[in-house]
């Protein structure tokens, strides 16, 4: 039962990690909780279709299914917390100096929160399949299926926990650097997530590491410590780089903080604070 | 000087032979075998078989690996080029019993 606790916890951190800054990243916009909750639920119905066709999955591509699979759903999740950065850069000052321009910003919004909404179903699959596989397998080994799921259930809710406790963390930020700090954490995320996915697609074969490791800091602070382990979710800490896994990381940081740079809100690029 | 010009030489060669391929098994959530020795400086083809009904995930923080293995299938991993060294690795969804190790040398 701990096990089951233990690998769930494991798995739903890092999802839960993302949608609670995401939920506090698109606090301002409009009908949030449908568009978070739908992606939730898109991604919990994909994990077990994943699950599900795993065998299948892992067998195409000449048995990289699977490394291709977690490196499209990483790409695609970068490139929607890219445009949802460079399009926050745009309007956040708007929306929290004046009011009614968040009705005016509604439809463009949406459009906005549906991007949020794939990051979250993108975020729940990654990890939600490998859970859901977990679980399948223990279920059929010795153990009950009341332990398997009171076990799983127990590591989700502490998962969930440490996401609200991220959400709330955040809300309490001052709204003068809540931009600033969310955009901050959503930029690292989503370089953390490039870093991963050309881990995967070196573990695939499909590109070339480079240097490997380029530099090695296991002695320093480990991956599987509790301080590596939230710096890996959260900024893709990595002990042992690969040089390729380091320009993904870089080059993300790099288009995304030159996109928001170039589409800063006029009140910004004038280089006068907004009211707030 | 000299030895990297000769380095550099032979790095198209490297490049282009198929890896050589190692075998693991995973049979009653443990990896045999448990110590696979493998020849530093160049990529490895790891070729893991799970002969068990239940899926494990090959995992290696020292490897920098991460792979689902659904039961009864087999996967490949690819490694390296590693420096001489050792490189544990462990089923996540077993970690108590399947552990194992790859010695670079
Ligand atoms: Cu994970």
């Amino acid at each position: 039962m701990l096990g089951a606790a233990i690998i769930v916890f494991r798995e739903s951190l890092e999802a839960a990690l993302l949608v609670g800054i995401v939920a506090a990243a698109a606090r301002t916009l409009p009908h949030r909780n449908r568009w978070l909750a739908g992606g939730i639920v898109a991604g919990i119905l994909g994990s077990v279709a994943v699950a599900m066709a795993a065998g299948t999955i892992a067998e195409m591509a000449d048995g990289m299914g699977q490394e291709m699979l977690n490196a499209i759903v990483l790409g695609l999740a970068v490139t929607m917390l890219a445009w949802h950065n460079i399009w926050m850069s745009r309007h956040a000052r708007e929306m929290i100096s004046d009011a009614t321009s968040v009705v005016r910003e509604v439809a463009e919004g949406a459009r906005e929160l549906s991007a949020i909404a794939i990051v979250i179903a993108m975020a729940v699959l990654r990890e939600g399949s490998e859970t859901v596989l977990f679980l399948f397998g223990m279920m059929s080994q010795e153990q009950s299926l009341g332990q398997v799921l009171s076990g799983g259930a127990l590591g989700l809710a502490a998962g969930i926990g440490v996401g609200f406790g991220m959400y709330a963390g955040l809300l309490r930020v001052p709204v003068r650097w809540f931009f600033t700090v969310t955009a901050g954490l959503v930029l690292l995320l989503a370089a953390g997530m490039a870093g991963q996915m050309a881990r995967f697609l070196i573990q695939g074969d499909i590109i070339p590491s480079l240097a490997n490791p380029l530099w090695d800091t296991s002695a320093w602070l480990s991956a599987s410590s509790a301080v590596g382990t939230l710096l890996h979710v959260l900024a893709g800490y990595d002990p042992r780089p690969s040089a390729m896994q380091a320009i993904f990381y870089l080059g993300t940081v790099a288009l995304i903080a030159v996109g928001m740079y170039l589409v800063r809100s006029p009140a910004a690029a004038s280089g006068r604070p907004a009211t707030t | 000087m000299k030895r990297l010009i000769l380095a550099l030489l032979c790095l198209p060669a490297i490049a282009l032979a198929a890896p050589p391929e190692v075998q693991l098994v995973i049979k009653d959530h443990r990896f045999q075998p448990e110590e696979v020795r493998v020849p530093a400086g160049q990529k490895i083809k790891l070729v893991i078989q799970n002969q068990d009904s239940t899926p494990e995930e090959f995992e290696s923080h020292e490897l920098n690996r991460e792979k689902v293995i659904p039961g009864g299938t087999t996967a490949n991993v690819f490694i390296g080029p590693l420096n001489p060294g050792k490189y544990p690795f462990f089923g996540e969804f077993n970690e108590k019993t399947a552990r194992g190790v790859v010695i670079a040398e």
